[in-house]
């Protein structure tokens, strides 16, 4: 095989792969952003969480020290029939108390 | 032999695959279920109590039950069992007791969609927001129920019968909720109750911090009455004050309270020595036109003024004290009281 034919091999294989480097590129950042904006939905339901429970839960009382997660979507539901909270707000409680 | 090499690969993969997606769909499912295990809360304490010079004791504690039932059901309960201790009187030395053991509520819940839950079984009457919201002993600020507490919650404080409640406009700007009711008579020793009717509308203000609300409800047993109340509430945001009153009109007395208290958290935060030190500050005022053993308000006029210092001890655990001065027809008397509460909150069974 000649210098020329490796040559233009060559170019032929890095063709090939540029695209599928760059698509592959591509994918990973779509997938970190996704992922980002997966993170700060998140960040935003919790903070909103935070805000609902202040406005809600902390009218009355004080929030608990400390729970296990095990029990956090009970209390979030008697806390939605007590404060006759709705239902997004009570996710974003969960959230909040299950970040 | 190089095809099916390939083949079993690709088969391994693909249930190795399916077994990571079923692994990962069963703790899901496991943490979405595992958050809903029931768990029992509430508070016990030891409140002392001096009217006039005599001196009560009161061991209590108030468990409460919470129970989801999938993912729109649920059960809840809260008793209270007590012990009192209070000088046997007429000139005798020493103490009597007197035990209590009672169901404030035993109730099933359903939400049947995002306006609306119905509640069936024994439940808190809602009128005015004392009752339901401040009257757990973990929450109140003082050991004692305002004077009004027994207008408009027929003197059970308690409904056996039905309830829907729910929220019937929500926005960032306003939440207009509701609780409308019916109840039987009932004289069972556990789910005392009269028969009544009634509700309650409010709207919050969340931005301002503002609550107000009216409430109505109808005696429907022996001398029918009619019971009118209403509520506001201001706790601005990023402040550590509040203010709650309510007003209540009976038939043949009306009468109003008002609770302001400021937790002292400015001074180094709510860990702080200071910050959870809470003043809390209220007044009473009942004005009776006729006599009535219906409205369970005062017999007499009567103004009255708390003054409370609450602080928050670390674990949930709170020290109430206060001071009272009670202006009445009937005569007037100092109330001092002295509580200390511990508020619990554990699952029903641990989780593996």
């Amino acid at each position: 095989m000649s210098h020329m034919q490796k040559f233009i091999g060559g170019l032929i294989v890095i063709a090939v792969l540029i695209p599928a480097l760059a698509q592959t590129e591509a994918k990973t950042r779509t997938k970190k952003s996704e992922a980002a904006q997966a993170t700060s939905a998140g960040t935003d339901d919790s903070a909103r969480g935070q805000k609902v429970f202040e406005q809600n839960c902390s009218r009355c009382h004080n929030a608990p020290e400390g729970f296990p997660p095990q029990i956090s979507g009970t209390i979030v539901r008697h806390m939605r029939v007590r404060a006759s909270l709705n239902a997004a707000d009570e996710r974003a409680i969960l959230r909040f108390l299950n970040p | 032999m190089r095809m099916a090499t390939n083949h079993s690969v690709r088969l391994r993969i693909c249930w190795r695959a399916l077994a990571l997606q079923a692994a990962c769909t069963a703790v899901l499912l496991g943490s979405a279920v595992a958050q809903n295990a029931p768990y029992i809360s509430g508070g016990g304490g030891f409140i002392t109590s001096t009217k006039g010079g005599n001196t009560t004791y009161i061991p209590i504690i108030a468990p409460e039950f919470v129970g989801a039932l999938g993912d729109h059901v649920m059960v809840e309960s809260r008793a209270t069992i007590l012990e009192s201790y209070f000088p046997r009187g007429g000139g005798s030395p020493g103490y009597k007791h007197d035990a209590f053991l009672g169901l404030s509520y035993l109730q099933a819940d359903v939400i049947a969609n995002r306006h609306l839950t119905i509640v069936a079984g024994e439940f808190l009457t809602p009128f005015g927001t004392y009752n339901e919201r401040l009257s757990p002993i973990w929450i109140s600020n003082f050991e004692e129920a305002p004077l009004t507490f027994g207008a408009g919650t027929m003197g059970t404080a308690s409904s056996v019968g039905c309830m829907v409640r729910g929220t019937a406009f929500s926005s960032d700007e306003v939440n207009v909720d509701y609780a409308a009711y019916f109840s039987a008579a009932s004289t069972n020793g556990q789910f005392n109750a009269e028969r009544s009717s009634g509700g309650r509308v409010s709207a919050y203000f969340p931005k301002a911090g503002v609550e107000a609300g009216a409430s109505f409800s109808r005696l429907l047993q022996n001398t029918h009455e009619n019971f009118f109340g209403g509520h506001f509430w201001w706790e601005p945001a990023d402040s550590y004050f509040r203010l709650r009153s309510e007003f209540a009109h009976a038939p043949h007395a009306r009468g109003y309270w008002l609770e302001a208290d400021y937790r002292l958290a400015h001074f180094g935060g709510e860990r702080s020595v200071l910050g959870r030190l809470e003043p809390v500050f209220r007044m009473q005022q009942v004005f009776r036109n006729a006599l009535d053993a219906e409205d369970g308000m005062p017999s007499a006029d009567t103004n009255r003024v708390d003054f409370a210092l609450d602080y928050h001890l670390p674990h949930a655990v709170r020290i109430n004290t206060s001071y009272a001065r009670e202006l009445s027809s009937n005569g007037n008397r100092n109330i001092w009281q002295t509580g200390i509460v511990y508020r619990f909150l554990f699952p029903l069974w641990r989780d593996k």
